[in-house]
């Protein structure tokens, strides 16, 4: 069937901001449909909250908005556009779930739009766990046994259906120990009363234990005319019970006869077919008993996924893409494969290479998390390898984790570097629980003489993957260089076998003529000849590709996302690529992050599907020889490497190595500063105790204490008094020893500013300044920020224009440089200086309509700004607000205090005419829904006492009561505000978490006061999270808030980002 | 050559692979193909349409499951050499019974592993299917280039002769005599996978296999309600007598046929068959069923296929293989014949063609 011409215009829902579990592989899948569908002509409405993104980008949609994807704005959103459908399934759980919503409330009826791609009932089948089962049953698809239960009566029947021993696990019980196991009657009726009186909504899921059994998933695509197709299977290495998004997993599965996969392969597509999934791509997820092969399916998501970013990325087939195009009325045979352009899109792929996707923690972030893995996901990226052996795979993903380690092998010794010491010790007797690092675990066992019978029987592993670690790790005894490479050995990793550097290693694999050969991803085994640009390395005989012919720049990607460096820089590195494009550039893309769009092998000349470290990326510069190498856009992964292949005489373009860590040396900088008149907070080192006392009594408190060589803001804390400095020191001992401690002056109450703007060594564009609304102290990263300032004096302003434009042309900066200011009683002080791509590029780029990113990457290559004609950053008539999005929710048990350290995983951005409703439709998006009316507890800090006096009244005036503990509410009440008295946790009951509990309190403004209220603080924080409740830790933004709630009962406008710029 | 080799590959135009060897030791000739199915190494090794061929599997990691006694497709391996790139000592799975190197040593079968599949699977993309020598003995090239030389090239060998039963038997009708009226159906052994027999047992079928050389007459008189003609190795066109069975047969019995049967139903009905230039070896084909309009995944082995232009005016073709246009069924509703070049028996492969068994069992209807 050709595509359908009864619709002209479709809605796409994007997925929000980053979150964990729902990340970057979204923008893919929603870039992807957005291009396929514009391609078809149809016109593409898009609603995202996610600045970040590139699928909102202005030059993609005819229509982009970015404002939160609720019912109340889509709905506005649908009113003014009048899609004639929407496309439900690219935009992760947040698009299905917007969509239940938008039928629940009859909008979808109301304004006559239809869904595409997969229609409510299917949602509702695939989602709802009883219905599920039910349509399982009924088609003869075995499910796991169980059910949720809400009485002691329910258990007992559903006990007849069930034999021991079974899980239970009590519903919304926030960081509750997980699932406990009964092995016989007694057991199982404790844990049922237990179970029900722990949840809050007296719920428990009984379920068959499926301890392990084996996992596996099937990415499937269906079209209207019935043909379905599997894209790719995907084995994980651990056993049932760890969250696929957190499990080490291997495509194709490696562990099936024919007889199992093909079994697996019916019941897939049966599922789609009972389901409802008209067309597009779905993944099903098994699970088989190791025993006897008993296999059931455990659930199945209506929709692209993470799993099937990564089997678009592992197989070559665009999934996302030919979905949209399926759901538009295409089928399969009416497309073709572009890797091959010569076959067609109904077939399944199938692949000569071994795929591995190891997923990326930052439990270090987050001290109370306990680091075992479970059903719950905790993972904030993930890097894909390519491999012809799974060995080879295993330790290339391994090394793309930019985790310090070189291959599957713990870290290496390093010359006294405290915090190396301490991951290098793996704790064996964790061995049966999954965590983070099991596999070197695993490994370290082999070492140590276990058998693979054994540590299959500790961990659940197949015997399989098993031996093939156990071949690594008894392979480093081996001699032959070429047999080491093949088994993935980096060049580090031989090296320290033989006691060589990793230079002379690659010295002597020179010598020997053992050079890496590259092979092309093809989707077909190399049944058919490809035109495909997608590559990645091996040590196999033949290479089969030649260097691009003509201009050619490398970019380097950012590897996996983490805290800290996310989509904001895959955005940079896509801009790039586009404005290296237009300037006549073959584009090459380095990247091992499957999740995102730099890797769409659609995107480059040619895409190298490689750990963005040393030893790859100079094999892929002495193969292509480029014209330049691009560092500046993919964060600190290529920038750690930078100085080393300049070194090695890779001609890296844009701001030299030298100049970009200049700012990092803070004695060259200070001349720099004292150069150009620059003032920068006061700062000092102490190697000892005493000597960081001394400094910081020099300084004077409050100061900002950390250790010297940590990056991300880890262990920073501001520290106001001596005895918390000593406990400071004492808590990091162990990271900090032979480690000088900085510590620079604390500008308490500052103002804190965010610049980034383009250098081309001659002149300097300011792409944006930008305010905090919290203030100096908390990492940028975190705070939310607006644009253009609010409060801001021009003396400063003009103060920090100068500044940036004099260290841009200082540095020498030629592209991106961001600046952080603090500006506190008429001083204006730099904080930091970065002269690289930042994480609010992509922000302001949307905010002003000036694509930051795509400009540098051609300054890099010789462009010059005279020749541009850039609109002036300050020429917008709106207001744009920055909000971070934080993942308290997943660790329940960390204080939800915002510090110097960053936790945020995403942002988003609300942009409206107003500060008050720009604040307002960010904090939405950022899954605050402050309350328009209530009670508002309040409880702040002694130099908070007099500023939180205007905040209460104000909210007293919308029609807030004021709740307070005795301090604060005395406070307020000798200013003239009825304010009622609750008890602190510890005073009596009921307290204010009581309060929280019940329901009475609807906002909370608590600033933190010291360690001694660090518990009754956090056990509010926790109940706030737990009750979704709205809790604000700084005046600042509780000021901001209301000037968001007075927005509250206005009529909704919405405005297309292509209208606020054109 | 590197130290760790002790086996090697050369194909007829010289290209020369070193691996390890794989099963056991000793020289074997065949035509090199590639296979580029994920799953199923063991069907492949078993399936006797493989006679004669030394089959790379693309997949590199193969035996991981190792060797079970269900998934056989014959009672031996078929296939003359194997090449791959790597085999496990430790296969895993809950019905494995030896691993894949164990089993090929017991059936006396060459292989070779530790080769750039890739690079050979892409030699012959490019240069088409030919013989090849895999030695673990002798490493004299110009020796073996020799031996080599004198190997028959699959163009012109009936090699169905080499595979059928010798006599005929009764396939276990257990489960059809409990049926009532099972189907009498007469299988015709170019090379039979076992799975087809399996297939036509539960499509309620009580099936005889006779040998390739089986007359028409012999059908006749044993008075089958349809007659199948099976998979097989080897060049249709030099099936000769199987060609005239079938021509005799035709309009008397139902007929069905798969591959090698789809071929010489084919040239029975007066089409021409041709060598594919590397053939079709995979699980992954997409075939379009042009009554239907859908799209089969289906399971593919053969070398030469039927020329659709040659197709006389009453058969019609009725499957076409999307990859390369390329027949993939044909239809004779006058003399109530089909047959399909593919494997809707799969195994290994998807299962999305069974319905032509229930096809074949209407056309026995009464």
């Amino acid at each position: 069937m050709p595509k359908r011409t009864d619709i002209k215009s479709i809605l796409i829902i994007g997925a929000g901001p980053i979150v964990i579990g729902q990340a970057c592989e979204f923008d893919y899948s929603g870039t992807q449909a957005t291009q396929a569908l514009k391609e078809e002509g149809y016109r593409v409405i898009l609603v995202n909250s996610n600045p970040a993104t590139i699928m909102t980008d202005p030059e993609l949609a005819d229509a982009t908005y970015i404002e939160p994807i609720i019912p109340e704005y889509v709905e506005a959103i649908i009113q003014k556009e009048k899609p004639d459908a929407i496309l439900p399934t690219v935009g992760g759980q947040t698009a299905l779930n917007l969509t239940m919503a938008l039928h629940k409330l009859g909008i979808l009826e109301k304004y006559n739009v239809q869904l595409i791609g997969a229609q409510v009932d299917a949602i509702d089948k695939a989602e709802d766990r009883e219905r599920f089962k039910e349509a399982m049953d009924a088609i003869g698809i075995d499910t796991a046994q169980g059910g949720f239960v809400h009485s002691w009566k329910e258990a007992e029947s559903q006990l007849h259906f069930m034999n021991f021993p079974i899980i239970i696990r009590p519903s919304f019980t926030m960081g509750g120990t997980g699932g406990s196991v009964a092995y016989n009657f007694d057991e199982f009726q404790e844990l049922i009363e237990n179970g029900l009186n722990a949840s809050p909504i007296t719920e428990v899921l009984m379920e068959e234990s499926l301890l392990g059994w084996k996992e596996f998933e099937l990415e499937v695509i269906r079209d209207t005319a019935d043909n379905a197709i599997i894209i790719c299977s995907i084995e994980n290495i651990d056993p049932m019970g760890v969250h696929t998004g957190d499990s080490v997993t291997v495509a194709p599965a490696m562990t099936l006869t024919d007889k199992e996969y093909q079994k697996m392969r019916n019941w897939a597509i049966l599922c789609l077919r009972t389901i409802g999934v008209e067309t597009g791509g779905s993944n099903v997820q098994f699970a088989v008993n190791p025993k006897d092969g008993r296999m059931i399916v455990i659930e199945m998501n209506p929709r692209v996924s993470r799993s099937s970013a990564l089997a678009s990325k592992a197989t070559g087939f665009p999934i996302a893409k030919i979905a949209a195009k399926l759901a538009v009325g295409y089928t399969l045979d009416e497309l073709s494969n572009d890797i091959t352009g010569k076959t067609l899109a109904a077939f399944e792929p199938t692949i000569d290479y071994i795929v591995t996707k190891v997923p990326r923690f930052d439990f270090e972030k987050f001290p109370s998390a306990s680091g075992h893995l479970g059903v719950q996901m905790q993972s904030v990226g993930e890097v894909m390898s390519i491999g012809r052996t799974f060995r080879e795979s295993l330790q290339k993903a391994f090394r793309s984790l930019e985790v310090g380690l070189d291959g599957l092998e713990p870290k290496p010794p390093a010359e006294g570097d405290p915090d190396l010491n301490r991951a290098r010790s793996l704790d064996m007797s964790t061995l049966r629980y999954a965590t983070s690092f099991r596999l070197l675990k695993v490994r370290q066992a082999f070492l140590e003489g276990q058998s693979i019978e054994s540590v299959h029987k500790i961990t659940g592993i197949d015997p399989w993957f098993l031996y093939q670690i156990k071949s690594l790790a008894e392979m480093r005894n081996d001699l032959d260089l070429l047999e080491l490479k093949r088994n993935g050995f980096s060049d580090k990793q031989i090296g320290r076998y033989w006691g060589k550097s990793e230079t002379q290693i690659r010295a002597l694999r020179q010598k020997e003529k053992v050079f890496p050969s590259y092979k092309v991803v093809d989707t077909c085994a190399a049944e058919f000849e490809a035109e495909t640009p997608y590559c990645y390395s091996t040590y196999d005989e033949e290479n089969e590709i030649e260097p691009l012919i003509g201009k050619k720049v490398i970019i380097l990607g950012g590897g996996p996302n983490r805290i800290g460096q996310g989509i904001e820089f895959d955005y940079c590195c896509v801009q790039a690529v586009f404005g290296l494009r237009d300037q006549g550039y073959k584009t090459i893309m380095v990247n091992c992050n499957p999740e995102t769009v730099s890797t769409d092998f659609d995107l480059v000349d040619r895409l190298y599907f490689e750990p963005v470290t040393f030893e790859d990326v100079l094999n892929i510069v002495e193969f292509e020889k480029p014209d330049g190498v691009l560092v500046q856009f993919g964060g600190q992964t290529p920038l750690k490497i930078a100085q080393a292949l300049s070194d090695a005489g890779v001609p890296i373009i844009g701001t030299s190595p030298e100049n970009i860590d200049l700012a990092e040396d803070r004695e060259k900088f200070g001349t720099i500063l004292d150069k150009l008149k620059v003032v920068c907070p006061q700062y000092g080192t102490g190697r000892t105790l005493d000597e960081v006392v001394i400094v910081a009594e020099k300084i004077g408190f409050p100061v900002l204490a950390r250790p010297s060589y940590v990056l991300g803001g880890r262990a920073m804390e501001i520290v106001y008094a001596k005895e918390q400095l000593i406990d400071y020191i004492s808590r990091n001992a162990d990271v900090t020893e032979g480690h000088p401690i900085l510590i620079d002056e604390f500008l308490e109450d500052a103002f804190e500013f965010d610049v980034d703007a383009l250098c081309d060594g001659e002149s300097v564009h300011i792409g944006a300044v930008m305010q905090h609304i919290e203030e100096a102290g908390i990492h940028s990263g975190d705070s939310a920020c607006v644009l253009p300032p609010y409060r801001i004096t021009t003396e400063a302003m003009s103060e920090i224009i100068r500044i940036t434009k004099a260290l841009a042309l200082e540095l020498n900066v030629i592209g991106l440089i961001n600046l952080q200011f603090a500006y506190k009683d008429g001083q204006v002080y730099v904080l930091e200086v970065n002269p690289r791509a930042s994480r609010t590029v992509p922000f302001v780029s949307k905010a002003t309509n000036v694509p930051l990113a795509r400009i540098a990457s051609q300054l890099a290559t010789g462009s010059k700004l005279a020749d541009m004609n850039l609109k002036p950053w300050d020429d917008i008539n709106h207001v744009a607000v920055k909000e971070a999005v934080l993942p308290f929710n997943k660790f329940p048990e960390e204080s939800i205090f915002l510090s110097p350290e960053m936790k945020s995983t995403g942002e988003v951005m609300g942009i409206s005419n107003s500060l008050g409703e720009s604040f307002r439709r960010a904090s939405i998006s950022a899954g605050n829904m402050i309350p328009n009316e209530g009670t508002v507890f309040l409880s702040v800090n002694n130099s908070d006492k007099l500023d939180v006096i205007p905040i209460a009244r104000d909210l007293h005036e919308i029609g807030f009561n004021l709740v307070a503990t005795s301090g604060t509410a005395r406070e307020l009440r000798q200013n003239g505000l009825q304010v009622d008295s609750i008890f602190k946790v510890g005073e009596g009951r009921p307290n204010i978490v009581d309060g929280i509990k019940n329901g009475e309190i609807d906002l909370v403004i608590n600033t933190p006061m010291g360690a001694q209220a660090r518990y009754d603080e956090e056990s509010i924080g926790r109940t706030c999270i737990q009750k979704g409740i709205v809790a604000i830790t700084t005046l600042s933004g509780a000021e901001a808030a209301v000037r968001a709630i007075r927005r509250a009962h206005l009529k909704i406008e919405v405005k297309s980002i292509q209208e606020y710029h054109f | 050559m590197r130290k760790k080799d002790s086996a090697i590959l050369i194909l007829k135009d010289g290209k020369t692979f070193y691996g390890f060897g794989l099963g056991q030791s000793g020289e074997t000739i065949g035509e090199v193909c590639f296979n580029t199915g994920m799953s199923g190494y063991q069907e492949i090794l078993t399936d006797p349409s493989y006679c004669r061929q030394i089959v790379t599997m693309t997949s590199p990691h193969i035996g991981n499951t190792g060797i079970n006694p269900e998934d056989n497709e014959s009672s031996r391996v078929q296939v003359a050499g194997f090449v791959i790139k790597e085999e496990t000592s430790v296969p895993s799975n809950w019905r494995s019974t030896q691993s894949l190197d164990g089993y090929l040593k017991e059936q006396n079968i060459v292989g070779i592993q530790g080769v750039d599949t890739r690079a050979l699977t892409r030699h012959i993309r490019d240069k088409g299917a030919m013989n090849g020598i895999i030695s673990t003995l002798d490493f004299n090239l110009d020796r073996l280039k020799q031996k080599l030389s004198k190997a028959l090239d699959m163009t012109g060998l009936d090699l169905a002769k080499e595979v059928t039963t010798q006599e005929h038997y009764a396939w276990s009708s257990l489960q059809a005599s409990e049926q009532n009226n099972p189907h009498k159906v007469a299988a015709i052994d170019f090379g039979i996978k076992t799975n087809i027999l399996r297939l036509l047992e539960n499509h309620g079928c009580d099936v005889t296999v006779f040998p390739a050389n089986i007359t028409a007459d012999e059908i006749l008189n044993f008075n089958p309600d349809g007659v199948f003609l099976s998979n097989g190795p080897g060049d249709p066109a030099a099936v000769t007598y199987a060609i005239e069975t079938v021509q005799s047969l035709l309009g008397k019995k139902p007929i069905f046929g798969i591959c090698l049967g789809h071929q010489i139903l084919a040239l029975a009905l007066g089409a021409k068959t041709f060598k594919l230039k590397f053939g079709h070896r995979g699980i992954n084909h997409p075939v379009k069923n042009i009554d239907s309009g859908k799209v089969e995944i289906t399971s593919q082995n053969h070398g030469f296929a039927v020329d659709l232009d040659s197709l006389p005016k009453n058969v019609i073709p009725t499957h076409l293989n999307l990859n390369d246009n390329t027949n993939a069924g044909i239809r004779c509703n006058e003399l109530n014949a089909f047959s399909v070049q593919y494997h809707p028996e799969s195994s290994p492969g998807p299962h999305d063609s069974q319905y032509l068994f229930n096809r074949f069992i209407e056309m026995m209807k009464p």
